[in-house]
C-alpha cells in the first residue's frame, strides 16, 4: 500500500520531466495553446457568468437584509460586496467549477484518445505525447483561469448593482462608493490565488485521464476518479 | 529487417507470448497470421514498441529497441509508420490534416510542399478528392486507405499493418492487400503485417509466421502453406466449413 504510493509518486516525476522537455515544433504547440485557450476562456464563460452574477446579486441583497436597522451606512454594502467576490468568492466558486467542468473534460478527452488509439498512433509517429496533449492545456488555463476569475468577480460586482440599485436598496451613487472605498489591492492577491488553486488539480486531471487503460468502462472510471480528486 | 529475439509476454499470471524467434525482412511482406487471441497484437506492439516485452529483444537493423532510450527511440520512430485494427485517425481533422499531422510536427517544408506530399500520398492510395471530408464521412475500405497514407507520409523504411482488412469485403481486402504489397516493393520497407485472412496469406504471404496460443508453430511462405503437413497450420486454414466441403467433394 505504501509502496504503491512511492511508485505512483515517483512515476508522477518521471512524467513531469517529459513534459517540460522541447517541443518537437513549437508552431503545433502554439496553435494547440490557442485552442485549448479558446475551449477554456470562451467554453467557461456562460456557466462562470450564470453564476457569479446570482452570487454578487444574493450577496448584495442577503447583506441588505442584515444590515437593515443598524447604523452601518449603505454604502458599506458595496465594499461588503466588491471584498467578498474579490478575495473569496470569485476565485473559489469559479475554480471549483472549472475543476469539475473543464478537469473531466480533458481527462474524457484524454481516455477517449487513449481508448481510440490516437496516443499510441501519435507515439509511433515519434510525438512526445506527454508533452504535446499536456503541455498547451497547462499553459492554457494557467492563463485563462485568472482571466475567468478577475471576469467572474466583475460580473459578481454588476450583478449585485443589477439587484440592489434598481429595486431601490440604496442608490447607485451609494453603491459605486462602496466599491470605490479602502484599498482595493486586493485584485493582485486574487489572481495568484486562482492560478496557484489551479494548477495541481489540473495536473491530477491529465494524469488519470492519459493513463487511463484502454476500455469504456476505464474511461468512465479516469472521468469519475479526476473530478473527485 | 527487424530480428525478434527470444520474447516472452507476460500480463499478470496470463503467458500471451512464450518465446517467439523470427526474422522480418526487408523488401518483403512480413505476416504474422494466427487465430484471435494468440498474441498477434500484442507481438506487433513489442515489436513497435508501446509494449515492453517480459524478456528478450527486438533489433531494427543494429539498434536494439528494448533498450533504446527515450530519445533515440523517437529518432527511430521518425522511420516507422503504423496503421492501427481501428485506424485511430484523429477524428476532429479532415483527412487532409491527418495525413499532414505528422509532416506539421516533424518537418520544416512550406505549406505548399506539404500539400503535394499530402496529395502524392492520396494519389498512392488511390484516393482523391476527399481531402477536406472527416474521417466519419468516408467508408471503412477508405479510412484503412488514408491510415495507410499517414503511415507513408515521412517515407517510413519500416511499415507495421494490424488487420488492414478486417471489416472489409473480400474485393476491397485485396485491393488493400495489394497497395501493401506495391508500397513495400517501390520503396524497400520491411512490412510487418497482422491478419488471420487466408485470402491475404495466399495473396501477399512471402514469409508467414504463425503463432499458436504465444509460440511459433510454423514459418514459410505462401508456396509452401498447402503442401505442408503441419497440423496447426492446417487446422488454421482449413477451419472453414466452405473448404472442408470442397475437400470432401474432390477426394
Ligand atoms: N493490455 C493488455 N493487458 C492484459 N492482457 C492483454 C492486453 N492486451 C492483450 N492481452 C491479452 O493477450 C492475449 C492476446 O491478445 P491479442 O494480441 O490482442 O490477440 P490477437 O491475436 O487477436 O490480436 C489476449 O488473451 C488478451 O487477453
Ligand atoms: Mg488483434
Amino acid at each position: 500500500m505504501n509502496l504503491q504510493l512511492f511508485y505512483h509518486f515517483g512515476n508522477y516525476i518521471l512524467w513531469l520531466g517529459q513534459i517540460f522537455k522541447k517541443p518537437e515544433n513549437h508552431g503545433m504547440y502554439y496553435k494547440e495553446t490557442i485552442r485549448q485557450m479558446y475551449d477554456i476562456g470562451i467554453g467557461s464563460l456562460p456557466i462562470v457568468f450564470l453564476i457569479s452574477i446570482f452570487i454578487g446579486a444574493v450577496t448584495a441583497v442577503q447583506f441588505y437584509y442584515q444590515m437593515a436597522g443598524t447604523l452601518i451606512p449603505p454604502y458599506y454594502i458595496g465594499y461588503i460586496v466588491r471584498d467578498m467576490t474579490i478575495i473569496e468568492l470569485a476565485p473559489t466558486i469559479t475554480c471549483l467549477v472549472l475543476a469539475g467542468k473543464v478537469g473531466s473534460n480533458m481527462a474524457a478527452e484524454l481516455g477517449g484518445m487513449r481508448q481510440k488509439e490516437h496516443i499510441d498512433a501519435m507515439e509511433i509517429m515519434g510525438v512526445n505525447t506527454s508533452a504535446y496533449l499536456v503541455l498547451p492545456k497547462i499553459i492554457a488555463s494557467l492563463l485563462m483561469v485568472p482571466i475567468l476569475v478577475c471576469a467572474a468577480a466583475l460580473i459578481g460586482i454588476l450583478g449585485s448593482y443589477i439587484a440592489s440599485v434598481p429595486v431601490g436598496l440604496f442608490t447607485s451613487a451609494e453603491f459605486i462608493k462602496g466599491v470605490r472605498s479602502f484599498c482595493a489591492l486586493q485584485c493582485i492577491y486574487d489572481v495568484g490565488q486562482s492560478s496557484h488553486l489551479r494548477i495541481y488539480p489540473h495536473k491530477c486531471f491529465m494524469l488519470s485521464g492519459l493513463f487511463c487503460k484502454r476500455g469504456k468502462y476505464r474511461v468512465g472510471r479516469g472521468q469519475h476518479k479526476s473530478s473527485s480528486v | 529487417m527487424i530480428r525478434a529475439e527470444n520474447i516472452f509476454k507476460n500480463f499478470g499470471d496470463q503467458v500471451v507470448l512464450n518465446g517467439i524467434d523470427f526474422l522480418f525482412e526487408a523488401g518483403k511482406t512480413n505476416l504474422v497470421i494466427g487465430k484471435s487471441g494468440s498474441g498477434k497484437t500484442v507481438l506487433l506492439k513489442i515489436l513497435v514498441g508501446l509494449f515492453k516485452p517480459t524478456s528478450g529483444s527486438v533489433w531494427y537493423d543494429d539498434i536494439d529497441l528494448v533498450t533504446a532510450n527515450k530519445t533515440s527511440l523517437r529518432k527511430l520512430r521518425m522511420q516507422v509508420g503504423m496503421l492501427f485494427q481501428g485506424n485511430a485517425l484523429f477524428d476532429s481533422m479532415t483527412i487532409e490534416e491527418n495525413i499532414r499531422f505528422p509532416l506539421d510536427m516533424f518537418t520544416h517544408m512550406t505549406l505548399k510542399e506539404k500539400t503535394d506530399q499530402v496529395n502524392f500520398c492520396l494519389e498512392r492510395v488511390s484516393l482523391s478528392g476527399v481531402n477536406k471530408k472527416f474521417p466519419s464521412e468516408i467508408s471503412g475500405g477508405m479510412q484503412k486507405r488514408v491510415g495507410i497514407a499517414r503511415a507513408i507520409v515521412l517515407n517510413p523504411k519500416y511499415l507495421f499493418c494490424d488487420e488492414p482488412n478486417s471489416g472489409l469485403d473480400p474485393q476491397t481486402s485485396i485491393t488493400i492487400d495489394e497497395l501493401i504489397s506495391d508500397i513495400t516493393k517501390d520503396n524497400n520497407i520491411t512490412t510487418i503485417i497482422n491478419t488471420h485472412d487466408m485470402n491475404s496469406v495466399m495473396e501477399i504471404g512471402e514469409n508467414i509466421c504463425l503463432l499458436e496460443k504465444g509460440k511459433l508453430a510454423w514459418k514459410g511462405s505462401k508456396d509452401e502453406v498447402l503442401q505442408d503437413k503441419n497440423e496447426v497450420l492446417h487446422d488454421f486454414i482449413f477451419a472453414s466449413p466452405f473448404l472442408q466441403k470442397l475437400i470432401e467433394n474432390s477426394k
